[in-house]
């Protein structure tokens, strides 16, 4: 176990290093002028630009520029954005936020998808599954934004019944609605990998074995059946949660909600390199690491699986 | 990534256990004539598709949203360029069936003109992504050591930036300053099958890992078959089902994912008639004039609808598990 | 006995005469997209304490059918009982509520199955899987069920059993886990133990030693036997009594010495005939030409007649009845004393 986690971190690295380096190029080694438009409409003077290119190195070779700004990465240090903050600082208050999105839509995702997904799976061909099979698939096909817009429009404008907008406190109330917009589409996903693994497993020998023994039918679906299905639901609401912290751009964008995507967003449109990268080595760690983890969890969950 | 392209076969995983219940029926049902009839897999699929509701259902919207794209004079003679301001936001008449939105533009026509972008980034991104994840998800499973290390840590760096994130950081890097029709198209194409290859990449890549091992690989190999060869006509054949129906579910996600850049104002931009954009413009006028939203919203929709549900079908009929 | 206890007033099914069980003119279909398979026409099959009914058969023949049919979890639908009724302790199963058949499972009627890696749930520990029995049946408490599943491993001679209740059925070997498939089967002490091809997933040598342990339970426990199979071989030493199938239907009854000695059935006799033989070394193996029916088509008059060697018109024609040859004896065949005598 110790040695397959060390083994992971070590395999790590290369993918880090190349994923950033991916971003770095494309913010920094792009033909035009990375000052542009930071002195408002007029181009910088001569000065502020010289200060810029030795600042962040960009007089060196693109290599040897991306080791600097990693080796200060390394010691915690990303740089400070366009307005002078430190964007280390910036991404921690950002992450919070984001942090309890991404939490509250796997909530949303989990209880509604393995809900719905469980009531279908169970009788295989029935209205519920019928049911579940059409609405999932509308969810599928509405694009977010259009969910997001709609709902806003209706629940949040229209009948009052959720909150609008985000405040930047983030609190649960004001998050209800976004996390279940976030939420929708992976909560789709669920529900039909728990129906599909349902309906298998009900087959399964182990399933006839419960039955033989004597097990009320709700123990025999509920503990035996759903136990087995919920492997690889868990396991997809693992890695949900390590892409939902990368941010959710359109969502946050839609809800006016102070979290990593609508930072980097911003940072895109204002050309704000610095932020970007930033911001971007910090998700792609905190994805992979969630990974890691939702792998040790499959481990957990499924006593087949070992890690030695 | 988070909000728009991800599909479940990823955590389709789980092997079944032997499901005795069937068998017995199977067994039970036995008949002395019906075990010579062996059928291929591809044959057997399309007998299952052709009795597929969903499959026709799809197929049909394919078709009309394809025919929108090639000829979309087919459906409307109306000029979606011909704005007409005193009639802006004008609702749903016999003249304008779907209305008017703030330009006076006639929407209907607008919206049979914008499949033409969605149906043009589907289909190249989805092309893009199976010719490269396909090879190199060969090259990996088949040839293994060197090759399989590096194909999958490069496919790992580009997974690990979600779709999304890496489009607008990539589309807003490289945007030029008054990009054409088809370079946009092109720009977003490359976006998607620069970010979307290691997901077939990985999957054929664990499809050829099963299919290696089988007595046919090992014999045509024996039989001094080249690389190439065994590749071509052995194990591409047997290890393509889960990438066509990955890719046709793919197939919409790429159209939501068109979409959802151009709502953000990255992707396709104005005079560029597209479902996004138009979504994207009916959004200040929800209040008031709502079916400026409604129907770019619905076409849209429809469109990721059809390829998905074709998808499923195709699934379902290359899957037997799932019958 | 073993260190389970079980209040003996709490039996509220008791034998009359020691019949546990009798099975009268079952009928089970099968309702598919191919159309109606007849899975089983009117099988009639009976058990008494403390002996062992082999029935024989080809896959498909309705053994496995019967079994779980008496055990009740068959899949209704595709499945559906059309007829008869089973006896337990005089009681008809068929009448029951299913809360009442329930209650049946495990601590009256239970069974273990032919592939115990797939039997047992892969995600809890064996000892886990064993306790549930008390935990459900008996409403023992955690760590009490534990202590007996402990016992009962440490019965069917599982080695470290104290140490290996917390192991997943995985990290055992086959034999193994059919030990705890048979654990799980007789915890609750039940009067009937049905074995649906227990040893044929296993090697020659383990076989022999899960059918000597099943041997052995019954005759501590006076349980009731049905031994389901395809292998005559397991058969001779265990069973008292074979009934053998084919087509959803009991085609001969008989003792088993009588009818290693001398089948009455062309079927019997060709099942017999196909084992390898020492002192027959040297002669060619025979095998029965042709496959069983399929139930949905099923040929007319006797189903067999397509396959057998003694065939003639009225086979094709008449199906014949199950009637006896000589006492003791059941054939259906219409030259059952021809085929007796020879």
């Amino acid at each position: 176990m110790g040695k397959y986690i060390v083994r992971r971190l070590l395999q790590m690295i290369p993918v880090v290093l190349g994923a950033t380096f991916l971003i770095y190029a494309m913010v920094f080694a792009l033909p035009g002028d990375p000052t542009a438009g930071k002195c408002g409409e007029r181009e910088c003077s001569e000065a502020y630009k010289a200060a810029f290119y030795e600042k962040y190195n960009l007089n060196d070779p693109l290599p040897i520029q991306y080791g600097k700004y990693m080796a200060n990465v390394v010691q915690g240090d990303l740089g400070e954005n366009q307005y002078g903050n430190d964007v280390a600082g910036e991404l921690g208050d950002r992450y919070l936020v984001t942090g309890k999105l991404a939490l509250m839509a796997l909530l949303w995702e989990g209880v509604i998808g393995i809900a719905a997904g469980a009531l279908a799976g169970i009788r295989k061909g029935g209205f519920m599954d019928s049911l579940v099979l059409v609405s999932t698939l509308f969810l599928i096909s509405i694009p977010v934004f259009v969910t997001g817009v709609v709902s806003q429009f209706f629940l949040g404008v229209k009948w009052g019944v959720a909150s609008v907008t985000v405040s930047a406190d983030a609190t649960v109330y004001e998050l209800l609605l976004p996390s279940f917009v976030l939420g929708s589409l992976s909560m789709a996903y669920i529900a039909r990998l728990t129906r599909t693994n349902l309906a298998e497993n009900l087959r399964a020998d182990y399933v006839r074995t419960a039955k033989a023994k004597g097990l009320t039918p709700q123990r025999t679906v509920g503990l035996h059946a759903l136990r087995n299905s919920l492997i690889p639901v868990v396991t997809f609401m693992g890695y949900d949660f390590g892409a939902l912290l990368g941010g959710a751009i359109v969502t946050e964008g839609i809800f006016n909600i102070q979290g990593v995507g609508g930072y980097i967003f911003r940072g895109v449109n204002n050309r704000d390199g610095v932020a970007v990268v930033g911001a971007v080595t910090v998700l792609v760690v905190a994805y992979l690491l969630v990974n890691l983890l939702v792998d040790l969890l499959y481990g957990l969950l499924d006593p087949r699986i070992s890690h030695d | 990534m988070t909000e728009t392209s991800r599909h479940v076969t990823d955590g389709e995983d789980v092997a079944p256990t032997d499901d005795s219940q069937r068998a017995m029926v199977d067994e039970t049902l036995r008949a002395e004539g019906d075990i010579g009839e062996a059928r291929s897999l591809t044959q057997d699929a399309w007998r299952q598709l052709r009795r597929s509701p969903l499959f026709w259902v799809s197929a049909a919207m394919i078709t009309v949203f394809v025919l929108m794209a090639v000829a979309p004079s087919l459906f409307t003679s109306l000029d979606p360029a011909k704005g007409d301001l005193s009639r802006s936001r004008e609702t749903p008449n016999a003249a304008a069936w779907f209305g008017r939105d703030l330009q006076g533009y006639d929407i209907f026509a607008r919206c049979i003109y914008g499949a033409r972008a969605s149906i043009l980034v589907g289909v190249f991104a989805t092309l893009g992504t199976s010719v490269v994840g396909s090879v190199t998800g060969m090259l990996a499973g088949y040839f293994g050591g060197l090759a399989d290390t590096l194909i999958s840590r490069i496919g790992d760096i580009f997974f690990a930036i979600p779709l999304l994130l890496g489009a607008i950081v990539f589309l807003s890097s490289f945007r030029g300053d008054d990009p054409g029709y088809f370079q946009v198209v092109f720009q977003v194409v490359l976006v998607l099958v620069v970010f979307g290859w290691p997901s077939i990449m990985r999957l054929m890549r664990s499809s050829v890992l099963q299919i290696k091992p089988n007595d046919y690989v090992s014999a045509a190999r024996a039989l001094g078959a080249s690389p190439v060869r065994i590749l071509r006509s052995h194990v591409f054949p047997n290890a393509v089902a889960p990438v066509i129906v990955v890719s046709t579910i793919n197939l919409g996600v790429y159209i939501a994912v068109e979409a959802t850049l151009s709502f953000l104002g990255i992707g396709l931009i104005p005079p560029t008639i597209s479902w996004g954009v138009m979504v994207s413009d009916g959004l200040p006028l929800l209040r008031a004039s709502p079916h400026v939203l409604l129907f770019p919203a619905v076409f849209l929709s429809l469109a990721v609808l059809a390829f998905i549900m074709f998808g499923d079908a195709v699934r379902d009929a290359f899957d037997p598990k799932s019958r | 006995m073993t260190t389970v206890t079980t209040d003996p007033s709490a039996k509220q099914y008791r034998p009359e005469n020691g019949r546990l069980l009798d099975v009268e003119e079952l009928h089970v279909e099968f309702h598919t997209q191919e159309g109606v398979a007849r899975a089983l026409n009117g099988v009639n099959i009976y058990l008494d304490q403390g002996e062992t009914l082999a029935i024989l058969g080809e896959s498909g023949s309705g053994k496995s059918v019967t079994a779980q049919t008496v055990m009740g979890i068959l899949d209704i639908p595709p499945a559906k009982i059309t007829g008869g009724a089973i006896r337990y302790c005089g009681q008809d199963l068929l009448q029951m509520g299913e809360e009442q058949r329930r209650e049946i499972r495990g601590p009256e009627i239970s069974m273990i199955f032919q592939d115990a890696l797939s039997a047992l749930n892969p995600v809890f520990p064996v000892g886990w899987q064993i306790a549930e029995m008390f935990r459900v049946h008996r409403g023992l408490n955690k760590s009490d069920a534990l202590d007996q599943a402990v016992h009962l491993m440490e019965r069917v001679q599982i080695p470290g059993a104290r140490d290996r209740v917390k192991a997943y059925p995985h990290q055992f070997s086959g034999g193994m886990r059919q030990r705890i498939m048979i654990a799980m089967a007789i915890a609750l002490d039940p009067a009937v133990l049905i074995a649906d091809e227990p040893t044929t997933a296993l090697d020659v040598t383990v076989q022999a030693q899960i059918m000597g342990l099943l041997k052995e339970l019954q005759e501590e426990r006076q349980m009731g036997l049905i031994l389901i199979t395809h292998d005559l071989g397991v058969v001779a030493d265990v069973a008292d009594r074979i009934s053998v199938m084919y087509a959803g239907r009991i085609v001969e009854k008989a003792a088993v010495h009588d009818i290693y000695a001398n089948p009455a059935h062309p079927y019997t006799e060709g099942l017999l005939a196909s084992i390898p033989r020492l002192d027959r070394k040297g002669q060619e193996l025979y095998a029965i030409g042709g496959l069983p029916p399929n139930l949905t088509r099923m040929p007319p008059g006797c189903p067999f007649h397509p396959r057998c060697g003694r065939a003639r018109d009225i086979c094709s024609s008449d199906d014949p009845d199950l009637l006896e040859v000589v006492p003791g004896r059941l054939s259906a065949c219409h030259f059952s004393e021809e085929v007796l005598n020879g």
